[in-house]
């Protein structure tokens, strides 16, 4: 089950420059553990104490995976999910 | 300001008697909201408005937005706004919890161009004090591609000329609108149409192709 992801340039880093990596996992928990196999230290990123740090904000489809059960969101076959540090907006 | 923010925008304030101060564009808002803070704290007398976390801003759209729209439309089951200071959102999501609690509030927010985003490190990440995640149901992000593509749409079927964050809005709403559809749920959708799209000219959205109006508007805030 490939879920392609995309990485923001402050984490790229970890994935030798590259934009877009390939990871799986029928959840977001899951897929990140798939990661942090691939690119060492990228989970430290993500997750801090359990949860999602809080300058972190990760999308499957679009959609903000805080609504969708957090860590737990279910993955797809297919899906896309984007990283994106918060900004400010407005 | 951000130095990457549209000329309009800038002359507005100036014409309103505002000095600005740019702020790196690489930094984004964040960099803005930092830089301004830092003034504010080195100038006692001056007064920041602060739109990220002064309550009033929610409190405008609890008390005024959101009554004006279960006014005129009652049956409403879907309300999407745009989430920026998040003021918008947070005002008529608290009024809808406690008016009409089925009301599913939904939040539409822009995906620029890496350069927004180009922080040193996580940590100067950015989240308004107003924002409480417990008074929004579902959040979008939305790209360029899709905010300029409907913008145009609104423009072409509806005759209504809006900024480019409003098409944003647009596609999230219609998201709901065909997850309603594919349920067989009937909706009634509110969205906001947060602002005219006159100050946003000069970045090149409203001509050209679509990909052409993507590329002009990689690195700048268009929201």
């Amino acid at each position: 089950m490939a879920i392609e992801v995309r990485i923001p340039t402050i984490l790229r880093t970890y994935t030798g420059g590259e934009k877009s990596v390939t990871g799986e996992g029928a959840s977001l928990s899951a897929l990140i553990d798939s990661l942090e196999a691939d690119h060492p230290g990228i989970k430290e990123r993500l997750i801090d104490d359990g949860d999602l740090r809080r300058f972190v904000n990760i999308y499957v489809n679009d959609e903000d995976v805080r609504f969708l059960g957090g860590l737990e969101a279910p993955l797809s076959d297919g899906d896309q999910v984007v990283v994106l540090p918060a900004v400010a907006g407005g | 300001m951000p130095e990457n923010t549209s000329e309009e925008r800038r002359q507005l304030l100036r014409m309103w008697g505002a000095e600005i101060y740019s702020s790196p564009a690489a930094g984004g808002s964040n960099e803005a909201v930092r830089v301004a803070k830092q003034m504010a704290a080195e100038h006692p007398d001056w007064v920041m408005l602060y739109q990220y976390g002064n309550e009033a801003n929610a409190l405008a759209h609890e008390e005024g937005t959101g009554p004006e729209i279960l006014a005129d439309l009652p049956s409403i089951t879907h309300f999407v706004a745009g989430l920026g200071t998040t003021g918008t959102l947070m005002g008529v999501g608290r009024f809808f919890r406690s008016a009409k609690p089925e009301v599913r509030i939904v939040a539409a927010e822009p995906r620029y161009g890496e350069l927004v985003y180009g922080l040193r490190n996580l940590d100067e990440g950015f989240v308004p004090e107003l924002y409480d995640a417990g008074l929004i149901d579902s959040r979008f992000s939305v790209g360029p591609r899709d905010a300029v593509r409907r913008v145009r749409e609104l423009l072409e079927l509806e005759g209504i000329f809006a900024g480019i964050s409003t098409g944003a809005i647009l596609h999230a709403a219609l998201g709901q609108a065909a997850k309603a559809v594919k349920a067989g749920e009937p909706a009634d959708i509110a969205f906001v149409v947060a602002d005219g799209g006159w100050k946003y000219l000069s970045t090149g959205a409203y001509e050209g192709t679509v990909d052409e109006a993507e590329d002009r508007l990689e690195g700048q805030l268009w929201a």
